[in-house]
């Protein structure tokens, strides 16, 4: 180790091309959404530990419907195909294709958050289940408050992306649409975990 | 990428002596180099106000309720110039967290790694330029959340840097417990939207931007250290950004996160509850304990690259390092619990987290080993960045030693508390990183600034900073094996304690010189700043890219295109003049070739 290589040993210099498969943009989104998965572990860690523990009501099995929450899925479940679709509508330089999956991917997402937003109606005003009423409200709003606000970016996302793909403003190599696609495929796969740790295990 | 260095080069000509120019290359700089020498600047003013902060502390606990003189009167007139009891557990929060959040992980990942990645790496800037910029400003709100903190009720929040509830947790448990809490709450989230920011950047600079033939295993151990910080940072980090939400949310909107059942505070029960204080502790040091290792593994990475080059000598085993910084990085993730042992945790976990706390000295014992290794049978030159270096070596022993008693849940339950962690963890961040952190500061300065500081005064700073670094630190191992307790504003009215209060006071006239001697930096850092002499492209004959590049370097960093060749530690070559091989240099056959 301490005798420093002579010049002969030295190898010629490697290839000049990198070859990681990701580009740049695409490795900081990934590294962005790990980050956000360490995030949303934690307040999923947080309900479960505290699943059980309350001493008043409401419990989960009380007040959540599995069918609503289906329902509720099966919107955001969707919207994630029709972004495919509308990813596919690009690559194929379909302008037309594209918008009108966006439109879909976006008016499910609206859906999705109604929907939240009907629950959460009949969770505080006929259940009496408020962020500070026990731990279930506690870490259910909290858990749920904070996915319903990276939808809400993510719709804010697809609504500009789409207005910029329309206005022409994306240049052709721009991977900002692959990216908020990205982003909103992970928002879904959040959204599986919340289904299986609150819903199907709450009721 | 040459073409838009080439481009910016003739816009920068273009733009030249706006207004708008000014603030674009000044203040709002995409730049990297910018931004680390912001983050620099910065980091060292809040430097200033982190050490005035111990010094408080340092006075109270050398000359208990005595007016403080010259500027007691300005500070307490309630008192009469005395510290009041409830302001000194704000001076001990506000100083813990002052100099972790706002001076140790932003100088080292914000000013270094800003500066040296791109540098070090052969790239023209970060691969997110505005991300970057927007990681600066982010400081910002937490500058004013932290500082506004001092103006609230109780001049700052007092629950400690770990912030443990119920206390931290209501707003009316003290008298800092109010908005100064919340805003302190708040500053920490916003430093970690920061972190979150760079780290991403740093991670995708790293794997994306490398100059051709810069391989990962040419990397220098500075960038390898950086890689890996930016990993736990972005890992790490979201956990106590989630635990401060929620603790946020159960000061403002009554949630139970933190808040355990049937509490009762001021004569009035608590409307929420149920939750566990336990749980704050566990995601706290969930992030806290791999913190620790963001603070340290970029000085070991920095101080790496100072001794192979004034040792002359290739870096003793490259990529054991590289493996070790990885090693505890990875069990840095599984030890948090150590810090917890007298929480009332269940024993078998104890033991876990103890296991796996001792298992982090065989990666910190391998870079210890390798650094002495490198530095034996070298030609050692003394110059200022290598005593900083060589200290950092020597101090970090002391600082990992003393860690290995508190790793072991027995000793831990006697010392916990007591000053002997002061101690420890002073060896590590103040001995270990802020000493390195000199180091490079006077090492990389030519690169920053492209002027030398002056080594006379470099060397006395060194040689006074590490006498009473000791005589502060030092004895704070002794004062724990006492009994000594952290945190409390007059141990003395314990009689047990009162034999201590001659060693304290030694103690704090070390603090005082220790921090005069600063005064011999700041002058020599910024009469160096304008006149200096000029360092050309390599003072210190090192191989790294960085050194390649102009004194300062411009926009854009390189004036050539670098191709690596070779490893970034091959120092002492019998074969060349120079006896070093920098990076760029092509292999032999290709230099006849050229020639």
């Amino acid at each position: 180790m301490s005798k420093p290589n002579v010049d002969e040993e030295i190898p010629i210099p490697p290839p000049v091309e990198s070859e990681f498969p990701l580009s740049p943009a695409q490795v900081g989104m990934a590294t962005f959404l790990c980050s956000e998965a360490a995030f949303f572990s934690t307040l999923v860690v947080a309900y479960l530990i505290y699943l059980g523990e309350d001493q008043t009501g409401p419990t989960p099995a009380e007040s959540l419907s599995l069918t609503r929450a289906v329902i509720n899925s099966a919107f955001l479940l969707g919207s994630s195909g029709t972004i495919m679709l509308a990813m596919n509508a690009r690559k194929a330089k379909s302008l037309n294709g594209f918008s009108v999956w966006m439109f879909g991917t976006i008016t499910l997402g609206v859906l999705f958050l109604v929907g939240t937003a009907y629950e959460w109606e009949e969770l505080i005003y006929q259940d009496g289940l408020t962020i500070g009423r026990n731990l279930f409200g506690t870490t259910f709003y909290t858990l749920i408050g904070f996915h319903a606000f990276h939808v809400t970016l993510g719709l804010v996302l697809l609504t500009v992306i789409t207005f910029l793909e329309r206005a022409g403003r994306l240049s052709a190599k721009s991977e900002a649409t692959e990216l908020v696609s990205w982003y909103w495929h992970f928002v879904d796969a959040v959204w599986i975990v919340i289904f299986g740790v609150v819903y199907w295990m709450g009721t | 990428m040459s073409t838009t260095t080439i481009d910016s080069h003739t816009q920068a000509a273009a733009d030249e002596m706006t207004v708008g120019h000014f603030l674009s290359t000044y203040v709002f700089s995409k730049d990297h180099k910018v931004i680390g020498i912001q983050f620099l600047f910065s980091t060292l003013i809040w430097f200033v106000v982190g050490g005035m902060l111990a010094l408080g502390i340092r006075w109270q606990l050398a000359w208990p309720w005595s007016d403080m003189p010259i500027i007691g009167g300005m500070l307490f007139p309630e008192q009469g110039g005395q510290i009041a009891p409830e302001f000194y557990t704000v001076l001990v929060t506000m100083h813990a967290t002052v100099m972790i959040f706002l001076v140790i992980i932003p100088i080292l990942a914000g000013a270094f790694g800003n500066f040296l990645i791109p540098l070090m790496i052969g790239a023209d800037d970060m691969a997110f330029p505005t991300l970057n910029m927007l990681s600066y400003w982010f400081m910002w709100p937490a500058f004013f959340f932290f500082g506004g903190a001092f103006f609230c009720d109780g001049h700052g929040a007092a629950a400690g840097w770990t912030s443990y509830p119920p206390l931290s947790d209501m707003t009316t448990s003290a008298p800092s417990s109010g908005a100064a809490q919340t805003l302190w709450l708040l500053g920490v989230t916003t430093v970690g939207v920061s972190s979150m920011l760079g780290s991403v950047n740093y991670m995708t600079t790293i794997i994306q931007m490398r100059a051709p033939g810069m391989t990962m295993f040419r990397l220098p151990l500075t960038i390898w250290a950086m890689f890996i910080t930016a990993l736990l940072q972005a890992f790490a980090l979201p956990v106590l950004t989630a635990a401060g939400f929620m603790m946020l949310a159960d000061r403002l909107i009554g949630t139970g996160f933190f808040l355990p059942e049937g509490l009762v505070v001021n004569n009035s029960p608590m409307a929420a509850g149920g939750g566990q204080p336990l749980l704050w502790q566990h995601l706290f040091w969930f992030y806290s304990h791999p913190a620790v290792y963001i603070m340290i593994l970029p000085a070991m990475g920095m101080v790496s690259d100072i001794l192979a080059c004034f040792s002359r000598k290739p870096i003793f085993g490259y990529k054991p390092m590289v493996y070790s910084i990885c090693g505890i990085a990875g069990l840095g993730f599984i030890v948090w619990g150590h810090h917890m042992f007298v929480s009332g945790m269940n024993p078998g976990l104890g033991m876990t987290f103890m296991v796996a706390t001792m298992m982090i000295a065989l990666p910190s014992a391998v870079k210890t080993f390798n650094w002495l290794g490198t530095v034996y049978g070298g030609k050692v030159q003394f110059t200022t960045p290598m005593l900083f270096a060589l200290s950092f070596v020597s101090m970090f022993v002391i600082g990992g030693l003393s860690g290995i008693f508190m790793a072991a849940t027995p000793v831990d339950i006697v010392i916990h508390d007591t000053y002997f962690i002061v101690a420890h963890f002073h060896y590590v961040l103040f001995a270990g990183t802020a000493m390195a952190v000199f180091g490079s500061i006077y090492f990389w300065f030519p690169k920053m600034f492209g002027r030398m500081m002056n080594e006379t005064a470099g060397k006395i700073h060194f040689a006074l900073t590490f006498i009473f670094l000791n005589g502060t630190f030092f004895t704070m191992h002794i004062l724990g094996v006492g009994g000594f307790p952290r945190r409390l504003a007059d141990p003395y009215h314990y009689p047990t304690f009162s034999h201590l209060l001659t060693m304290n006071q030694f103690m704090t006239v070390c603090a005082i010189c220790m921090v005069a001697v600063q005064i011999i930096f700041a002058v020599n850092f910024f009469y160096s700043l304008f006149w200096g002499p000029k360092a050309g492209r390599n003072p210190w004959r090192a191989n790294g890219l960085e050194w390649q590049a102009p004194s300062p370097p411009g926009h854009g960093n390189f004036d050539f295109q670098p191709i690596v060749y070779r490893g970034p530690y091959e120092y002492g070559s019998p074969e060349t003049e120079e006896d070093f091989y920098p990076q760029t240099m092509p292999p032999k056959q290709d230099r006849d070739n050229l020639a």
